[in-house]
C-alpha cells in the first residue's frame, strides 16, 4: 500500500515534470536551442496567481488564468527580445543569452516579491480520496495534477498532429528553410511555440506550488532542472519521450527518497539518466542521426 | 601482389544493396578512376575503404593486411587518405596547421614535451613545419600558410585538402571528385599535380570524379559502377565503348 | 614570412602573460598602498580560481568543443580533497608542504575523476554529452552532502547517516560532516599562491594548444570525422583534454578551499558551473586570454556594482544578454556598424568642410 502511494505521487511529480519538458523539448526541436529560462517561467507563473489570489483576493480560476495568460505574453516577449536576433548564432551562445534571461527573471523576482518565501494557497479545494479503507490516501492536489497533466499531453498531441498549425510545427522542426518554401510563417511557428510552451510552464507552476506550497526567486530552478533531464531522457525533440521521460523521472525520484535515501534521491535521477543514455545515446525516443559523409 | 585487393564487397542499408560483389585491383602507384551515375554507390565504396561504414561482406586487402571493418584512424595509419565529397577541412584551424594534423602520426612527440617544451618539441615542430610546407608549395599553397582554412577559395580549399591526406604518407590516396567546382583551367592543372604527386611520392590513386575528359586523359584503369554493382572495367578505350556504360550515362537501354 | 608568423603565436601568449603579471603587479602596489577595499581584497584567490576555472573549461568547450556543464563538480572534487588532507593532517607537516601536497592531491583526485567521469561522458555527443556533464556535477554535489568521513587510530570510517554512525574511538576526528562540509580548513591560501597557479595554468593550456596534442584535440573540435581520416586517435585526445582541464578545475578548487575556513558542497553547484560557462563565452570560445579577462571583470563586476545594492544581480543579468545580443546578432551589428560608419564619416566630411573653408579663407 505504501509503495502504491509513493507510486501514485512519484506519477504526480512525474506529471509537472512532463508538462515542463514539453515546454523544453518543443522548443528545442522548433528552435534548436537550450530554454534555461524555461524553469524561471514556471516560478512566474506560481507568483502571478499567488498575488490574484491573495493579494487581490480573486478566486482561483483567474489565478492560473492570469499565470497562463502572463507567462505567455513573457514566453513570446523574451523569445522576440532576447533570442530572435541570434537565430543564426552559434547555439552556444543562445544558451548563454537564455541563462542571462533566467538571471533576470529571478532577480526581477527577487526585487519584486522579495526573498522571503510566500505561502502559496492551494489551488485545488477537492477532498482526499480514501482508498482501500483509508489506507491508502491519495489527495486532491494529487488527483488534480494528474488529470490536469494528462489533458493537456492528449491536447498538445492532437493539436500537433491533427491541426495545420501544428503540423506547421512539424515542418519547422524537421528543415526550417523547407518550411518556409512551402508558405510556412517560420517567425510565427516559433513565436506560437514558445507561447505553448510558456503557458504550460505556467499551468505547471501552478500545480507545484500547490503541492509544495512554499514559493522563492529560485522555486523554478530545480525543477526546471529536472524537466530539462526528463526531456532527454525521453528523446529531447520527441513530445511522446518527453512526457515518458518526465512521469519516469517523478517515479524515480519519489520511490528512491522513500526506499534508498532522501538525501541522495537527485543522484539517483541523474545516475539513471547517465544511464539511459549510455546504453540508447539520444534518449529513450529519440532519433539517432547518423552524419553523412 | 596488387597493393589494394577488393573482394565482393557489399553493404546493405536498411534491406537496399547500395553497393554488391564489388571487387578491385589497384597495383603500386597507379592512377585508377572509379565513375559511373549519381547515386551508383561511389562515395559508399570510399567509405568502406576507409572504415566510415563497416561492409556487410566481402573483405579489403591493403600491402597484404586484412583492413576490413577496421576504425578509420587505424586504417589511415595502414595506409589509406582520403579527401571528401563535401570538403572537410579544420575550417577554424590556419592552412599550414591543417597539414600539420595530417603529419600527425609521422612526426610525433609526446604531449608532455609539448607542454614542457623540451628540446624534441623544438626539433620535432621545425620538421613538421618545414613537411608541411613543402606539400603547400606542391599545391601552390604557401602564402596562404597563416590563414583560416575556411577562408581560402573552394579551388584552393580541394587542393588544401588532398594536401592535408598526402600528409599522412599513404600507399593509396582516395580522391573524391577532386575537380568538382573548377574550371577547365584549373582542372588541367590539377591534373598536373595528381601526375606529379604520384610520381612524386610512388603513390596509387582511386579517384571519383564526373568530367569524363578529366578521368579518361589521366587514369590508366577506370572502373564503371551502377546501382552498386560493377557494370565495365578496363582502360578508357575500352569503357568508354562498353555498351552498358553508354547505356547508362545516357540512360535507356 | 615564416618567422614573422611564428612570432605572432608566441607574441599574442607573450601579451596574455603579461597582462597577469601587470595586473598582479598592480594590486599587489595598491594593496601596499591600501587603496583595496575589504571586500575586493576578499575577492582576490577566488578571481584566481575562476581564472583557472574558466580557462580550464575553455580548454574543453573552445578547444576540444565539447559543452560541458558540470566542471564545478571537479572544482568541488579538488576542494574537498585537498582540504581533507590538509585537515587530516593538521600542523604535522610545515605549512608550506602542507599546502604543495593539498594543490597536488586536489589536482589528482580532480584528474582522475576527469578519467573516470570522461569514458562514458566523451562517447555522447553535444547536448547529451552536455546533459551528462550536468548531472555528474549533481551527483558529486549530491554525495558530498551526504557523507560523513572521520579518520582515528584504525584508518578511514565512512558513512551515510551521520557522525554518530562513524563509530570511531576516542582518537576520532570527523572530517567531513555531511551537508556541513569540512569545517576548520587551515586559510593557506595566498594571493601570490593564486597568481603563480593562474601563471602554471597558462603555461600548460597555451602551450598545450600550441602543440602537436593541441591540434589533434582543434581537429576533432573542427571535423571529427576528417580527423578520424587523417589518423587522429579521437577517444585518446578528447580523453586527454577533458583530464587535463578537469584536473586544472581540481587544483583551482584546493586554491578555492584554502581560502575559506569552511567547504561545503553547496557552493560548487550547477549555478557555479554556468558561472564559468559564462565566464569562458563571453571572453571568447578558445581565446584563452578571453577567459582570464572575463572571469577577473565578471567576478569583480558584482563587487563593483555594490552601489546598486540590489540591482546588481539585475544589472549583471542584463549586461550578459546585451553583451551576447551586440555580440552575436548580425541585425544589431551591422545596425552599430552602420551608426559608427555615419559618425566617423559625418564627423569626416566635417573636418574637410573646415579645412575647405579654411583654404578659401587663406585664398581670399
Amino acid at each position: 500500500m505504501e509503495f502504491l502511494s509513493n507510486l501514485v505521487n512519484g506519477i504526480s511529480l512525474g506529471s509537472v515534470y512532463a508538462v515542463i519538458a514539453l515546454g523544453y523539448t518543443m522548443v528545442y526541436g522548433i528552435a534548436r536551442m537550450l530554454n534555461f529560462a524555461h524553469g524561471d517561467i514556471i516560478m512566474v507563473g506560481g507568483y502571478i496567481c499567488f498575488i490574484v489570489m491573495t493579494s487581490l483576493g480573486l478566486p482561483s480560476i483567474v489565478g492560473i488564468l492570469a499565470a497562463v495568460v502572463v507567462c505567455t505574453i513573457l514566453g513570446i516577449t523574451i523569445e522576440r527580445v532576447a533570442y530572435k536576433p541570434l537565430r543564426s548564432a552559434p547555439s552556444l551562445a543562445v544558451l548563454i543569452t537564455a541563462i542571462g534571461v533566467s538571471y533576470l527573471l529571478q532577480n526581477l523576482a527577487l526585487l519584486i516579491w522579495g526573498s522571503d518565501p510566500k505561502s502559496f494557497t492551494s489551488v485545488v479545494s477537492m477532498e482526499p480520496l480514501r482508498l482501500f479503507d483509508g489506507s491508502l490516501v491519495i489527495t486532491g492536489e494529487t488527483i488534480v495534477t494528474i488529470v490536469v497533466s494528462a489533458i493537456i499531453m492528449a491536447a498538445l498531441t492532437l493539436f500537433v498532429n491533427r491541426t495545420k498549425v501544428g503540423h506547421a510545427m512539424l515542418a519547422v522542426s524537421e528543415d526550417k528553410g523547407a518550411a518556409q518554401l512551402m508558405g510556412i510563417n517560420v517567425n510565427a511557428t516559433i513565436s506560437l511555440t514558445f507561447a505553448i510552451g510558456s503557458a504550460l510552464a505556467a499551468v505547471a507552476g501552478v500545480l507545484l506550488c500547490s503541492a509544495q506550497p512554499s514559493l522563492l526567486p529560485t522555486t523554478g530552478a530545480m525543477p526546471g532542472i529536472k524537466a530539462f533531464v526528463a526531456a532527454v531522457f525521453g528523446g529531447i525533440g520527441s513530445i511522446p519521450g518527453a512526457m515518458i521521460g518526465g512521469v519516469l523521472l517523478g517515479i524515480i525520484e519519489i520511490l528512491s527518497k522513500y526506499y534508498i535515501s532522501s538525501q541522495i534521491s537527485d543522484a539517483i535521477v541523474f545516475a539513471v539518466l547517465i544511464v539511459v543514455l549510455l546504453v540508447r545515446p539520444a534518449g529513450i525516443l529519440g532519433k539517432q542521426i547518423r552524419e553523412k559523409v | 601482389m596488387a597493393l589494394l585487393e577488393v573482394n565482393h564487397l557489399g553493404i546493405v542499408f536498411g534491406g537496399l544493396h547500395a553497393v554488391d560483389k564489388f571487387s578491385l585491383k589497384i597495383e603500386k602507384g597507379q592512377l585508377y578512376g572509379l565513375i559511373g551515375p549519381n547515386g551508383a554507390g561511389k562515395t559508399t565504396i570510399f567509405n568502406m575503404l576507409t572504415g566510415v561504414y563497416k561492409p556487410n561482406e566481402g573483405e579489403i586487402i591493403l600491402d597484404g593486411m586484412n583492413i576490413t571493418g577496421m576504425h578509420p584512424e587505424k586504417i589511415s595509419k595502414a595506409g589509406i587518405a582520403r579527401t571528401f565529397q563535401n570538403i572537410r577541412l579544420f575550417n577554424d584551424m590556419t592552412v599550414l596547421d591543417n597539414v600539420k594534423v595530417g603529419l600527425h602520426n609521422q612526426v610525433r612527440y609526446s604531449t608532455l614535451s609539448g607542454i614542457l617544451r623540451l628540446p624534441s618539441y623544438h626539433e620535432k615542430e621545425n620538421i613538421m613545419r618545414g613537411k608541411a610546407m613543402s606539400l603547400l608549395k606542391i599545391f601552390g599553397l604557401e602564402d596562404e600558410a597563416y590563414q583560416k582554412a575556411s577562408n581560402l577559395p573552394y579551388g584552393k580549399q580541394r587542393k588544401l585538402e588532398i594536401a592535408r591526406a598526402l600528409a599522412t604518407n599513404p600507399k593509396l590516396l582516395l580522391l573524391d571528385e577532386p575537380a568538382a567546382g573548377m574550371n577547365p583551367n584549373e582542372t588541367a592543372e590539377l591534373a598536373e599535380t595528381i601526375h606529379f604527386v604520384r610520381n612524386q611520392f610512388g603513390v596509387a590513386i582511386l579517384l571519383i570524379e564526373h568530367d569524363m575528359s578529366f578521368v579518361m586523359e589521366l587514369c590508366e584503369k577506370i572502373v564503371v559502377v551502377d546501382y552498386g554493382s560493377i557494370i565495365a572495367q578496363g582502360d578508357a578505350q575500352t569503357v568508354r565503348n562498353d555498351p552498358r556504360v553508354i547505356a547508362a550515362y545516357l540512360g535507356g537501354e | 614570412m615564416n618567422l614573422k608568423n611564428i612570432s605572432r603565436t608566441t607574441r599574442q601568449n607573450l601579451v596574455t602573460y603579461a597582462i597577469v603579471i601587470v595586473a598582479f603587479a598592480v594590486i599587489q602596489v595598491m594593496s601596499a598602498a591600501g587603496m583595496l577595499s575589504n571586500s575586493l581584497t576578499g575577492q582576490l584567490i577566488p578571481i584566481c580560481s575562476y581564472i583557472i576555472m574558466a580557462v580550464s573549461l575553455n580548454l574543453t568547450v573552445g578547444v576540444l568543443g565539447e559543452l560541458s556543464l558540470g566542471h564545478a563538480g571537479f572544482m568541488s572534487v579538488g576542494a574537498f580533497s585537498s582540504a581533507f588532507f590538509s585537515v587530516a593532517v593538521g600542523d604535522a607537516l610545515p605549512t608550506w608542504l602542507t599546502m604543495i601536497l593539498a594543490l597536488l592531491i586536489g589536482t589528482a583526485v580532480a584528474g582522475v575523476f576527469g578519467i573516470l567521469i570522461g569514458i562514458p561522458v566523451l562517447r555522447l555527443q553535444g547536448d547529451y554529452l552536455a546533459i551528462v556533464t550536468l548531472a555528474f556535477g549533481e551527483i558529486i554535489k549530491n554525495l558530498l552532502n551526504a557523507f560523513y568521513i572521520g579518520i582515528d587510530g584504525s584508518g578511514l570510517h565512512i558513512s551515510m547517516k551521520d557522525a554518530n554512525a562513524l563509530n570511531m574511538d576516542e582518537s576520532g576526528r570527523v572530517i567531513i560532516k555531511g551537508a556541513q562540509g569540512i569545517t576548520g580548513v587551515n586559510r593557506m591560501s595566498t594571493f601570490t599562491i593564486g597568481f603563480v597557479l593562474v601563471l602554471i595554468t597558462l603555461v600548460i593550456v597555451l602551450n598545450l594548444i600550441h602543440s602537436r596534442t593541441g591540434r589533434a584535440i582543434m581537429s576533432i573540435r573542427d571535423n571529427r570525422i576528417a580527423a578520424e581520416s587523417v589518423g587522429i586517435n579521437v577517444t585518446k585526445y578528447k580523453m586527454i583534454a577533458f583530464t587535463i582541464s578537469a584536473a586544472l578545475a581540481g587544483m583551482a578548487g584546493a586554491l578555492y578551499a584554502h581560502s575559506l575556513a569552511t567547504v561545503v558542497a553547496k557552493k560548487f553547484d550547477y549555478n557555479t558551473s554556468i558561472l564559468i560557462l559564462v565566464f569562458v563565452v563571453v571572453g571568447g570560445m578558445g581565446n584563452i586570454r578571453g577567459s582570464v579577462i572575463a572571469a577577473a571583470i565578471l567576478t569583480v563586476l558584482p563587487e563593483l556594482l555594490r552601489s546598486f545594492s540590489d540591482y546588481r544581480m539585475l544589472v549583471y543579468a542584463i549586461v550578459l544578454i546585451l553583451m551576447m545580443l551586440f555580440k552575436q546578432s548580425p541585425q544589431i551589428r551591422s545596425f552599430c556598424a552602420s551608426v559608427w560608419e555615419r559618425l566617423r564619416f559625418g564627423r569626416l566630411q566635417a573636418f574637410f568642410d573646415r579645412k575647405k573653408a579654411q583654404n578659401t579663407k587663406k585664398g581670399a
